[in-house]
């Protein structure tokens, strides 16, 4: 495996062989030091082309306990505000080395063009509306912590998902581990046609009771300024997520960050059902497993260069 | 109006096409098989052309020797009459890093054309006589074939007052179009119908409701809901064009409809003419033989406006082609820099090249699975200058010369020699495709000849 541009592309196979390594990494991040040598010496490079605090800020830790070089670079004050192309920033990037290559873009396809511009492996941490494979890998490692397995269970995704990355990889990952998925939200906000990809919908909350896990996702205020829903109170009366809805042996997942009272009802988030937390623990372990599986395995060790020093500066990564 | 260089209407008004002087053709194309749907011509004959003119259509072997003539072995090969393509953008002036009026024309004679008309949509688009005289001036210089021009239905293609339409008819406009951009303003548009009873010349139409659109870059379906990509939804075309079709037949005024994407929009035409609404329209070779799958790639050269749909729009289109509700073909020839093109799919400019395959992608797509009978497709290639009010070229003793000579079974991959457009955002680009234009005669010279393709001259 060379690069993860998306859950499309995953076997059942691959997605098996992260989640266990994953496990093993949960198994360091218990120690009292957290780092493992394995990218020593290697660079990684974080190309974020919108703001991220929990990706970006997962990756660069995954990133560092596994011992390798992070530079980030952020649409903020780079040569990504100044007209470059993307194709030319990753060429100039691509001048450093690196072993991967992370990216997030606001355009569909950004990863894949990204992968046959480099060298490097390219992780896909978020491209436009289309795919964000991490996210959902890191989604079912924290299900099948709980659940041990996904197969035959219900699980619904709630809220915007016309406007959703998430909803996207995390419906393709949860149908590879045998989950049935049911997409739910009002008609302004379910992709027309989207039955083809497999899964239920349903545009109320009435037979949300069938669900074993209820996965809500992001509202943005400014759907409400495009028409897709004519006000959040609306919303929330039909969509919102609280004690009165979400059953005592249902699981409650979110990627973050919440708008609480809107898509969540304050009592949930902090119920017992609520996995919100373990999502953000998981993201790092998944994320060193995805790095791992993408570059100990690789054969792109250069010898002849011989191991970096361990006091050699790196650029942008905060002291 | 037949396809000549400088031809004339016979009035007082500038000729519609203008092109570059050269010298007359004199060949003789021996033995090809002449297909001319019009004529009932379907057949082996030696064809004579003689001071650009076709001089002599005789049984193989009966054509004389003439002196000077370059002869042209055409045994397997097609000889049809030349194509002429409704709708193509040659980005003069502004955008000549995409293409100019030569690398365009060449292009298009590549493609087996003669004739083309150039959209207005250009920077500065063609508004006013000024402008409009300016691109016909470089015609005369560089276009190895004749180039209509349109010239905007609105200043500045703003949408909202009309252009000079009479003036800019008489200074040489084939027709009025906004392309690139609809007429959203159901008034204007009204107006711009009323006027054309003074100012003449078909109205040209890019038929998108910019309200139900906006946004979208991709056909809306299955396909954009897999990829998260805003959809542009087959109706933003279907209401337009339902919408224009009542204008034109309240007006009486003549429309056409640039290309088709949807089976909503066919059924809308097929609906206006049963009602006798001065209506064609044109269907391109990508949209009849790709669909929205093809975006799966994310490759922005499948990008386009209207964008490739679905399998059953495509099959609306194929019958619509072969019944004549769809009158022609247009490539809707899109030129864009690579680095237009190098770019996440959302910011991709719209459009491809088409010119160069044409023929070979429908050819391969629909003539060779028996879709669509040969003779269909040259009718459908050839009369594209009708709704513009230029003939289809024809294939008889003392036309001026206008003939394509192809190779039905040589197999070529797309873009391995590089193309003769200065862009080379092809969306049949790598693929193997069947049928080549090795030579082509536009008002009676020779405008292209494959390279390959040695031309023995008699003694």
């Amino acid at each position: 495996m060379k690069h993860l541009l998306g859950v499309e592309e995953l076997s059942r196979e691959q997605m098996d062989r992260i989640l266990a390594r994953a496990e093993s990494f949960a198994e360091v991040g218990r120690r009292d030091i957290k780092k493992v040598p394995t990218l020593r010496g290697r660079t990684i490079v974080n190309l974020f082309y919108e703001a991220s605090t929990r990706t970006l800020s997962s990756f660069e830790l995954a990133a560092k306990r596994l011992s390798a070089d992070v530079v980030s670079v952020k649409s903020g004050g780079s040569s990504v505000d100044k007209g470059e192309s993307l194709k030319d920033t990753v060429a100039t990037l691509s001048a450093y080395d690196p072993a991967a290559i992370v990216i997030r873009s606001p355009h569909a396809g950004a990863a894949g063009l990204v992968a046959r511009w480099t060298e490097a492996s390219v992780i896909n941490a978020g491209d436009g509306k289309h795919e964000h494979p991490t996210q959902a890998l890191l989604d079912v490692f924290t299900l099948r912590q709980r659940l041990d397995s996904l197969e035959g269970t219900s699980i619904w995704i709630v809220g915007d998902v016309l406007h959703s990355r998430v909803a996207r990889s995390c419906l393709l990952a949860f149908q590879k581990m045998g989950a049935k998925v049911t997409l739910a939200g009002p008609p302004t906000l379910i992709p027309r046609a989207v039955e083809a990809l497999g899964c239920e919908v349903s545009y109320d909350l009435d037979d949300l009771g069938e669900a074993d896990v209820v996965y809500a996702l992001r509202m943005q205020r400014e759907r409400m300024s495009e028409s897709f829903v004519p006000s959040l109170r609306e919303y929330a009366t039909r969509y919102q997520i609280d004690s009165r809805r979400l059953g005592p042996r249902q699981l409650l997942m979110h990627p973050g960050p919440v708008n609480r009272g809107v898509e969540l009802a304050d009592e949930v988030i902090d119920s017992p059902q609520s996995l919100i937390t373990a999502q953000v623990e998981s993201g790092l372990v998944v994320r060193m497993a995805i790095l791992y599986e993408l570059l100990a395995g690789s054969d792109r060790a250069r010898p002849e260069r011989g191991p970096a020093p361990a006091d050699t500066p790196t650029i942008g990564q905060p002291a | 109006m037949s396809v000549t260089a400088n031809g004339s209407d016979g009035g007082g008004e500038a000729p519609k096409l203008v092109g570059r002087a050269g010298p007359a053709a004199n060949l003789i194309i021996r033995g090809a098989r002449l297909l001319d749907p019009r004529g009932g011509l379907d057949a082996p004959r030696d064809l004579v052309v003689r001071d650009g003119e076709i001089a002599e259509i005789a049984e193989p072997g009966g054509a004389p020797e003439i002196e000077g003539a370059e002869v042209v072995e055409g045994e397997g090969l097609l000889a049809l009459p030349g194509f002429v393509d409704p709708h193509v953008h040659l980005r003069v002036p502004g955008q000549e890093h995409k293409e100019d009026l030569e690398t365009g024309t060449r292009s298009a004679a590549a493609g087996g054309y003669c004739a083309v008309i150039a959209m207005a949509n250009t920077s500065p688009p063609i508004d006013s006589a000024a402008v409009l005289g300016s691109v016909r001036d470089r015609a005369e210089r560089e276009a190895s074939i004749p180039i209509g021009f349109v010239a905007n239905v609105t200043r500045g293609m703003a949408g909202q007052e009309l252009s000079e339409m009479a003036e800019l008819s008489e200074a040489g406009a084939i027709g009025f179009s906004d392309d690139g951009l609809p007429i959203a303003d159901a008034r204007v548009l009204r107006r711009a119908l009323q006027y054309q009873r003074l100012a003449g010349g078909v109205i040209a139409l890019h038929e998108e409701d910019p309200d139900l659109s906006s946004g979208g870059v991709m056909n809306e379906g299955a396909v954009s809901a897999a990829l998260g990509m805003a959809g542009v939804p087959e109706v933003s075309e279907s209401t337009m064009i339902a919408r224009d079709c009542s204008l034109a037949l309240y007006e009486g005024a003549r429309v056409h409809v640039q290309h088709l994407s949807a089976r909503k929009s066919v059924e809308e035409i097929a609906h206006a003419k049963a009602l006798d609404v001065q209506v064609s329209c044109e269907a391109s070779p990508h949209h009849l033989t790709l669909t929205d799958e093809a975006v799966r790639s994310l490759d922005a050269r499948f990008k386009m406006n209207p964008p490739l749909r679905t399998e059953d729009d495509r099959q609306a289109l194929i019958d619509g082609l072969r019944d004549g509700t769809v009158d022609c073909v247009a490539t809707d020839h899109a030129p864009h820099a690579a680095e237009e093109k190098e770019v996440p799919f959302e910011e991709a400019a719209w459009g491809v090249t088409g010119l160069e395959t044409a023929f070979a992608a429908l050819h391969t797509e629909l003539v060779l699975p028996g879709v669509l009978p040969l003779e269909v497709l040259v009718e459908r290639l050839t009369c594209g200058g009708e709704p513009f009010g230029i003939e289809a070229p024809r294939l008889e003793v003392g036309a001026v010369a206008n003939v394509a000579v192809i190779d039905p079974e040589l197999t070529w991959t797309v873009g391995e020699d590089g193309y003769e457009s200065r862009s080379y955002n092809n969306c049949f680009g790598g693929r193997e495709l069947t049928g080549r234009v090795l030579m082509t005669v536009a008002a009676g010279r020779v405008a292209f000849r494959q390279r390959s393709f040695a031309l023995g001259v008699a003694s």
